[in-house]
């Protein structure tokens, strides 16, 4: 969480300052949604992603070096400078792309979860998306084959209260999301999407379940962003959100709830943790170093990649 | 791999459907990672018959009736695709395409080159397209042929035979293949067995067919009838209204070259290009719509590739800008017909 947490944050400056070209949207304050699931899951399990999903990257095991490239647009980055911030994919840890178009990743991890039973492994697939996704034709259609299929998927609904600028409540007259699973003959359930024990557990479930057999699981993770739906947003959502709104979520904070109750627990000291944090800037000094080292893409490689038999 | 000779005496007469059928059945025999999903692929065989019998011999699990779910029909192929599996997905008619829209266009067409060639998507997906009569009348909303739309998308191949034999060949390279591939197949090209009245007009409706499987190669066009005079190049059901038009025309001295591009990406420009120099002149004959067209692409690309060897414009023999109309009378006005094609060339030959 601390990882995603300083990458994140960051980035952040590194678009303040217009170092980057990107249009980012940052993962800060939904850490444990994507570490809760992640820890769930073995390396060789599939993860899907959205436009916000630098978190599940690295929670699945993204290299930060190559990540912070794609960001600045190298040849070194996970996608050859090719998909940057919304598009990132590392196959060789199951992370099989993330999509800019909200509710895409729906049916495609479906396909995942058909692939999977076809193949006659236990993995399973995560599908990560936001409560505005639930909203999509791609959300109805995936999840009904998900479940018809019985297709080994945890789908993921991350749901930090607004699409955009848009609340939950002008978008539907549901307020549980979960629910709509029942729509489908599928289990749905809730975990506290800023508590990264809960998420873990619930998911850790999912995916047992997953694994027997028994098909897929929508989880709705009650989560928030703590920045801007994307770098730039004016006040960071203030247009849209109240402050004190804002600041309540923000003192539900995952990761220094996570750090007191370590500590309480004797799991580890404050300072072993002030450790661990110092220990990721420096991981994210270095890959930003490498990124800015890297070299761009050629442009005589434009049309490189669209096609697999134009190699 | 390509174009090893086959002996044709040694083969069967098939149809365009069975040529499918036969192609899909020999790569799910070949390869266990193959399979077919769709609306009404499995007991029913496909809407045309192209996976008839499928389901008993291959079982459900590799032959998957869907719900009527385009985006999670062309969205469920692509996650297989991208994890190990080779899903042929059929979409029951081209206009339900822009229900799954997204899936192909935003998801599938760009998974090779926005993660920077880390993953493949060797989706085949097949759908009907076309006019039928005088067959049968589908409208607005079943008969339309929406090709050009994915010519305009980088990353989709697209293929559009126009014979049982290029069908068989086309479509195994497809599967074959690791690229997605967008396979149109015209419905009236369906329907020369039961409906021998389409035999005699179009004998290339049915054809001998290698009961091996063959390849043919994307990005290569067939001359389907040599000719001096003129260049047509048509597709699908086009080229076998050209092929009886050429023969007609041979009577009053007229050699008609008759092109099939087979596929339009990648587009094999110079069959095309070495035609023209040949002849000078060319009509470029689609059942798409003619304004933004298929048609419309390749024109340009002659102007812009073979300007010097023109003797007149290229001709464009299109759909006219209408939707489908119901009525057959009006059906066969707004698709091409072999008069539009007769008098284009004309046209070209002797002007007035």
């Amino acid at each position: 969480m601390v990882r995603i947490r300083q990458f994140e944050e960051r980035l952040a400056g590194i678009c303040a300052r217009g170092e980057i070209p990107a249009l980012v949207h940052t993962y800060v304050g939904e850490e444990a949604v994507a570490v809760g699931a992640c820890s769930a899951l073995r390396k060789e399990d599939y993860i899907t992603s959205t436009h916000r999903g630098h978190g599940h990257c690295i929670a699945k095991g993204g290299d930060l070096r190559k990540m912070m490239a794609e960001l600045f647009g190298k040849e070194t980055g996970y996608c050859k400078g090719r998909g940057g911030s919304m598009h990132i994919a590392a196959p060789d840890i199951g992370i099989v792309g993330c999509t800019g178009i909200a509710g895409a990743g729906i049916p495609i991890a479906a396909g995942v979860g058909l692939s999977i039973k076809m193949r006659k492994t236990d993995q399973v697939c995560v599908s990560f998306f936001g409560d505005g996704s639930s909203n999509t034709g791609a959300f109805h259609e995936g999840m009904n084959l998900a479940a018809l299929w019985e297709l080994p998927v945890v789908y993921v609904l991350e749901n930090n209260l607004y699409a955009i600028s848009t609340p939950i409540s002008k978008a539907t007259r549901l307020r549980k999301l979960s629910d709509r699973a029942a729509a489908y003959g599928m289990r749905g359930v809730v975990a506290d999407g800023m508590d990264v024990l809960s998420v873990y557990e619930a998911v850790t479930d999912a995916v047992v379940r997953a694994r027997r057999g028994e098909g897929p699981t929508l989880l709705e993770c009650k989560t928030y962003r703590f920045r801007g739906h994307f770098e730039g947003d004016p006040k960071m959502g203030e247009t849209y959100r109240t402050k004190q709104e804002m600041e309540e979520w923000e003192r539900r904070d995952a990761i220094p709830k996570l750090a007191d109750r370590i500590v309480k627990d004797r799991k580890a000291t404050q300072a072993e943790l002030d450790a661990i944090n110092q220990e990721v800037i420096k991981e994210i000094d270095d890959a930003v170093a490498f990124a800015k080292a890297s070299a761009s893409p050629r442009p005589e490689d434009v049309a490189k990649y669209v096609f697999v038999s134009e190699k | 791999m390509f174009g090893k000779p086959i002996a044709m005496s040694e083969t069967r007469e098939l149809d365009f459907a069975e040529a499918i059928r036969e192609a899909i059945r020999q790569e799910m025999l070949r390869d266990k990672t193959v399979f077919v999903l769709g609306e009404d692929v499995g007991k029913f065989g496909g809407l045309f018959g192209c996976t008839k019998g499928f389901l008993e011999e291959f079982g459900e699990e590799r032959v998957r009736d869907t719900p009527i779910s385009e985006a999670a029909i062309i969205g469920s192929a692509l996650g297989a695709a991208v994890t190990g599996m080779h899903p042929i997905a059929e979409l029951e008619f081209m206009d339900f395409i822009g229900c799954g829209m997204d899936q192909l266009v935003n998801q599938m067409a760009k998974t090779r080159y926005m993660f920077g060639g880390s993953m493949k998507a060797p989706v085949v997906l097949r759908t009907p397209c076309g006019s039928r009569y005088p067959i049968a009348s589908g409208a607005a909303q079943h008969c339309q042929s929406l090709e050009a739309w994915f010519m305009h998308v980088p990353g989709l191949k697209v293929a559009t035979p126009s014979t049982p034999y290029d069908a068989k060949g086309l479509l195994i390279s497809a599967i074959r293949g690791e690229d997605p591939v967008l396979f149109v197949e015209h419905k009236l090209l369906y329907y020369a067995k039961r409906m021998p009245s389409l035999r005699e007009p179009y004998p290339a409706l049915i054809q001998k067919v290698p009961e091996e499987p063959y390849l043919i190669p994307f990005g290569k066009a067939d001359i389907k009838r040599p000719g001096e005079d003129v260049t047509v190049v048509a597709t699908m059901m086009m080229v076998h209204k050209s092929l009886r038009v050429a023969e007609d025309l041979s009577k009053k001295g007229i050699s008609m070259e008759v092109i099939d591009p087979r596929t339009l990406v990648p587009l094999d420009k110079l069959t095309i290009i070495n035609s023209v120099k040949k002849t000078g002149k060319v009509a470029v004959v689609s059942e798409d719509a003619k304004t933004g067209g298929v048609a419309a692409e390749i024109a340009a690309m002659i102007m812009e590739e073979a300007f010097d060897y023109l003797d007149a414009p290229v001709r464009r023999v299109s759909a006219l800008d209408v939707p489908i109309p119901y009525a057959p009378v009006l059906e066969s006005t707004a698709v091409p017909q072999e008069r539009q094609i007769t008098e284009a060339i004309l046209d070209l030959v002797e002007p007035k």
